[in-house]
């Protein structure tokens, strides 16, 4: 099979062998291909000097430059700590509630408390810190346990009927079904309901307004205004946390359910606490 | 011929499935063995229904055709091929479809059967095994037959590769929707599908080699070499990847023999090399007959053939470690993994040179032959990425792109476009060819399987690069006083518009795929389309002898 053949459209002779009609040519390879080919394998051997490259019996070949990915890494992060380490240990070493008048001092706290914010705290109060059923919208001044800078500061330390932490804020509202009467828990659910301007039965409002001053008014106050002491909420401002309407109120009278959050002060460390109380204050709702 | 003694064996086999369902420790397992005991007695009844109960010799060589003879080409388990490539590609892509879907709209998730974390496996799988896989095996055997001038080796051998594997093929796929599954990227299958597909791949093996041996040309054509370097290598990189302990010997669970970061290493030095010599080196024996033939050229460097084939495959098999880069794995070995990839770059380019150029003289075609065309645009897609693949590579690309949607849309292009195109254009050439026919049901069909094809590959690379920069460089953005500007769920929120972008590019690309499916079974059934012929492919599909 091996006899001269030449490609006639090419004019290149063929190596003489040929497959089901499929000869090849034999064209040298294109010179370009081959330099380059050569420069990677040359820039290859070159990187294996400089970098740890070699595996030999015991240990590898460290490189000229030393290069290690861990150090470099540790760097990194040192690098990127101490940018930040003076403005944290003056953060570290002002009261939460003086953070504000310094306008860097504030800028800073605001930006790395939206970043931790992002982070931690979005997974139950959403991305825009608008909450949810369940879970305290941190853009409006409803505040359950008080809406100063102090205040935040402290329910996000300790954390809110957390196991973890002995300063936790705590309360439990009872059980109302124990105490009450099926057709008392009706009637003071109607009767919260008809404080925040929405039409009920007057039939029962009346009676309800009765059993609420007996009930419930030690925590939530005489007009339902709520109190932070306790973190009972304001039951008259139309925000509802937990439940809507007069059926799930009065479900939620009978057998309450309380909300947990965690304490985040060991989580974070203060300094990252504190712009988070700082950027939570300056959402929208936060008090002086 | 009379498979008496197949069909006796598979008979056992389905007593042995009924069997281990029977006593099965667990019940996924119970599930899969009864899944593969409805396969094997479907196979069963099938059998039973040719077997001639005549006496030995008397009118059996009448009941199917007659014995082929030894100076026979053995073509009906290449057309069986090309109809399961065919089927599994429009199946792969399908699928494809769905998870892009899910990633976009995930209330497209129906657990537990149906959820992205199980049809992700079976979309890979059907895609890269039972498309890439049948397509690879049906013209291995076309090819290495006609270049060797030899019958298939084996006799029946080649029929045990083909059921065989799509035995595989259906026992991986029903396991990954049951949840059997060892979570090994590309080897996900559990090991008793492992070792089954272990005894078919040495048959395949051996069908190969054996028909190489007993070849009547002297020298061995190009194409073989990477055929045969396919499949020796995912022999090795299958077998030492899978070793595993199973838990019970009838149950669905295994462990590896590897932990921590051995286990990483070794499953990308496999998962890299899947790559490597699935996708590419089997592909380019593929490319390196049917685009001469096609072009009625000869191949345009032999020694070019040469040095980048040997090249290829050995520095493919070092290039594993770049998908480890920045990980627990040693720094040398992330340097070898890169400078490796890096040298990569050549080898794999003279694969395309050679593609390309054995288009010399005839360049006329791509304007003309739509089937020239799809061969062109999949080399030119390797040649793509097969630069981006060594530049991701580099660890410093590698920080941005790493764990993006820019690898995903890297492979793609890959996959899609080398992988895809080449065995469309194999497929239209080989199907007229397989049956007799004069020509394809429709060349103008091609050409529209061409165009949606590649505008859908087109869509689907362009939006996961900016989807892949944009996520990477969300990661690592810092605002002035150091802090990450971005939480990584609102990294995650950004993907949506992409991934719509890249469902509807996948979805062209799977319409592509209905096109093909139709014009081939329409070219089996004998019919050719009355239409206008593409302007100056007169006379059509004439490749020259």
């Amino acid at each position: 099979m091996a006899e001269k053949h030449v490609d006639e459209i090419s004019g290149v002779s063929t190596t003489g062998h040929e497959w089901d009609g499929i000869r090849e040519l034999n064209n040298p390879m294109p010179r370009w291909w081959v330099y380059t080919f050569y420069a990677t394998i040359l820039w290859a051997i070159g990187y294996c000097v400089v970098y740890p490259s070699i595996p030999l019996l015991t240990e590898n070949t460290k490189g000229t430059s030393g290069f290690s990915s861990r150090a470099s890494l540790t760097a990194e992060m040192d690098a990127a700590k101490a940018a930040q380490k003076a403005t944290l240990d003056k953060i570290a070493a002002t009261p939460v509630g003086d953070i504000a008048k310094d306008k860097t001092l504030l800028e800073f706290a605001v930006a790395g408390g939206a970043s931790a914010f992002k982070n931690n705290c979005a997974q139950c109060h959403g991305s825009g810190a608008a909450g949810g059923m369940g879970f305290p919208n941190l853009n409006d001044n409803d505040w359950l346990w008080g809406g100063k800078v102090e205040d935040i500061y402290t329910t996000l330390t300790h954390g809110i009927r957390y196991a973890g932490d002995a300063d936790t804020r705590s309360s439990e509202m009872p059980a109302f079904a124990d105490v009450l009467q099926p057709e008392q828990i009706k009637q003071v659910a109607a009767y919260v309901v008809s404080l925040t301007g929405k039409p009920s039965d007057t039939a029962l409002v009346e009676p309800g307004k009765q059993v609420f001053a007996e009930n419930c008014a030690a925590c939530h106050g005489d007009n339902a205004q709520g109190n932070r002491e306790f973190g009972a909420p304001n039951l008259a401002d139309a925000i509802w946390l937990k439940v809507k309407g007069e059926e799930q109120i009065a479900a939620q009278v009978s057998h309450p359910k309380h909300g947990v959050m965690p304490a985040w002060g060991a989580r974070l460390g203060d300094a990252t606490v504190k712009q988070l109380a700082v950027y939570v204050h300056q959402l929208g709702g936060g008090e002086q | 011929m009379n498979y008496t003694i197949e069909t006796i064996l598979i008979g056992v086999g389905v007593f042995l499935a009924v069997l281990g369902a029977a006593f099965a420790q667990d019940s996924l397992f119970q599930a899969h063995m009864g899944v593969l005991a409805i396969s094997l007695a479907i196979g069963f009844i099938l059998m039973l229904r040719r077997i001639n109960f005549a006496p030995a010799g008397a009118g059996t060589a009448a009941l199917v055709g007659g014995a082929p003879s030894e100076s026979e080409y053995f073509d009906e388990v290449v057309r069986y091929g090309v109809i399961a490539t065919v089927f599994w590609g429009v199946v792969g892509f399908l699928v494809g479809v769905v998870v892009a879907l899910q990633l976009a709209f995930p209330d497209l998730n129906i657990e537990p059967y149906l959820n992205f974390g199980r049809l992700r496996p079976l979309h890979t799988s059907a895609v890269i095994f039972a498309f890439g896989g049948n397509a690879l095996i049906a013209t291995s055997f076309y090819v290495v037959q006609r270049t060797c001038r030899a019958r298939l080796f084996g006799g029946s051998l080649g029929w045990f590769v083909f059921w065989g594997y799509q035995l595989f093929i259906v026992m991986a796929a029903t396991g990954y929707v049951l949840g059997v599954t060892q979570g090994r990227e590309y080897a996900e299958p559990e090991w008793y599908v492992d070792l089954w597909i272990t005894i078919v791949w040495v048959a395949y093996l051996l069908t190969f080699l054996g028909t190489i041996l007993k070849r009547k040309e002297p020298h061995i054509y190009v194409a073989n070499w990477f055929y045969l370097s396919f499949i020796v290598t995912i022999a090795m990189l299958h077998v030492v990847n899978n070793l595993a302990i199973p838990v019970s010997f009838l149950g669905s669970k295994s462990y590896s023999l590897f932990s921590g970061v051995q286990d990483a290493l070794t499953q990308w030095w496999y998962g890299h090399n899947a790559v490597g010599f699935f996708l590419t080196a089997g592909f380019l024996g593929m490319m390196y007959y049917f685009v001469p033939k096609q072009a009625g050229r000869p191949v345009y460097s032999y020694r070019l053939s040469i040095i980048h084939f040997w090249a290829l495959i050995f520095m493919y098999i070092w290039a594993g470690p770049h998908h480890l880069h920045y990980t627990a794995l040693p720094d040398w070995a992330q340097t070898l993994g890169m400078v490796f990839s890096v040298m990569l770059w050549m080898p794999s380019w003279g694969g395309m040179i050679n593609g390309l150029m054995t288009l010399s003289g005839a360049w006329d075609k791509i304007r003309t032959d739509p089937i020239i065309r799809m061969m062109i645009i999949a080399i030119a897609f390797y040649g793509m990425s097969t630069f981006e693949g060594p530049m991701m590579s580099i660890k410093a690309v590698n920080s941005l792109s790493h764990y993006t949607e820019w690898t995903i849309g890297h492979v793609h292009s890959g996959a899609l476009g080398w992988v895809g195109m080449i065995t469309f254009g194999a497929v239209y050439y080989l199907v007229p060819k397989l049956w007799g026919r004069e020509r394809l049901y429709s060349l103008r069909m091609v050409n529209w399987h061409f165009w949606l094809a590649t505008l859908g590959i087109v869509i689907y690379a362009a939006v996961l690069w900016v989807a892949g920069i944009q996520q990477g460089l969300m990661w690592r953005e810092y605002d002035s006083n150091g802090f990450l500007v971005y939480s990584f769920a609102e990294s995650v929120k950004a993907m949506f518009p992409y991934y719509v972008l890249r469902a509807v590019g996948g979805a062209l690309y799977l319409v592509g795929g209905f096109v093909m499916a139709y014009n081939v079974y329409m070219t089996i059934r004998g019919y050719q389309r009355n239409e206008a012929p593409i302007a100056g492919s007169v006379p059509v599909l004439q490749p020259a002898e």
